[in-house]
């Protein structure tokens, strides 16, 4: 992998779009805010859902209508969160596509949007409902786990040294 | 500062130093942080949300508040021990710096606009019914909550860029 990455990492640096995001002092922290206001809205919606399929909250209100309040917060903050990442990416290439912290996030990112997208087509397609408890329960607790472990993989990317 | 030598003393407590010196105990507390602000805020704009009329409109103001503040409130309680852990281990500057400031002043405004909204707006008026016309009383204080909590994030991640050395 390292093969093409550092090349790519070399190019990204050196184009006009990276030496803006380098070279204006308030443009990262601004596009920093905007990713953790978006992290703030998805983790709140995902909160929510789980925490109904956990049956710990919401209980007076079915599954299915909280998923429908919830799941669509997801599909519209993780474009806001693709760009400000693309964004902060662009302005210090290897310091996050080098680094291990952010590698493990986005395998653990991948994993759980691919897990969320199976729940919304069972949803679309009127299998959820008479899914087992069991897999909801699975469902909840391993989201809130790689959602948790997603936001602190991201904080690590600032100690992770890179080689 | 007036407060000048109990900050140094805080800095040089045993706790202090520890987090300051242990490279794994430090960013785990920023995580703490950083997963505690984002459910505040994510928690609070759903409540701001229903307040401004544009979402759960189905549910009442009630109903919504008694799902969605507990985890508002745990996630504050949180942010509030992490942050205190992280103010500790470097108190003299965070003190002194500009946006700490500004963050502590507006998180004290979101208080205070959350206790308007309790005791002089919420008891006066019948918010058991969903689906009901929003009062404006009730979109001024959402809007309000939600740019003090973007202020407050933001705040909070300009602070990282002006501590460096500093």
């Amino acid at each position: 992998m390292q093969a093409w990455l550092d090349p790519f990492c070399a190019w990204l640096e050196s184009t006009p779009l990276s030496h803006t995001l380098q070279s204006i002092e308030w443009i990262v922290p601004a596009v920093q805010t905007l990713h953790i206001l978006a992290i703030g809205l998805l983790l709140s919606a995902v909160l929510m859902l789980n925490l109904r399929l956990l049956e710990l909250a919401c209980q007076d209100q079915p599954v299915m209508r909280i998923a429908a309040r919830f799941l669509p917060v997801v599909w519209w903050t993780l474009p806001v969160l693709l760009v400000t990442g693309l964004l902060m990416i662009s302005a210090e290439p290897a310091r996050s596509l080098q680094n291990s912290a952010f590698q493990l996030k986005m395998i653990m990112l991948l994993s759980i949007v691919a897990l969320t997208f199976a729940v919304q087509r069972r949803i679309d397609t009127n299998r959820w409902a008479s899914s087992a408890r069991l897999w909801r329960t699975g469902f909840a607790l391993l989201s809130l786990l790689l959602w948790v472990g997603i936001v602190f993989a991201g904080r690590w990317i600032a100690y992770v040294r890179v080689a | 500062m007036i407060f000048d030598p109990q900050l140094e003393w805080l800095q040089a407590t045993a706790l202090a130093v520890t987090l300051r010196e242990n490279e794994t105990l430090f960013p785990f507390v920023e995580g703490v942080h950083v997963l505690a602000i984002t459910l505040v805020f994510g928690s609070i704009s759903i409540m701001d949300m229903r307040l401004i009329g544009l979402a759960w409109r189905e549910r009442s103001v009630d109903q919504v508040a008694r799902s969605v503040l507990p985890v508002t409130w745990v996630a504050f309680a949180a942010a509030v021990v992490s942050g205190a852990l992280l103010f500790a281990s470097n108190a003299p500057k965070y003190a002194h710096n500009d946006f700490f400031f500004r963050k502590m002043v507006l998180i004290a405004m979101a208080g205070i606009n959350m206790a308007i909204f309790h005791l002089l707006l919420n008891p006066n008026t019948n918010r058991d019914s969903s689906g009901r016309a929003v009062p404006v009383s009730d979109r001024v204080v959402g809007v309000v909550s939600l740019l003090l909590w973007i202020g407050v994030i933001a705040c909070g991640r300009w602070i990282g860029f002006t501590m460096i050395g500093g």
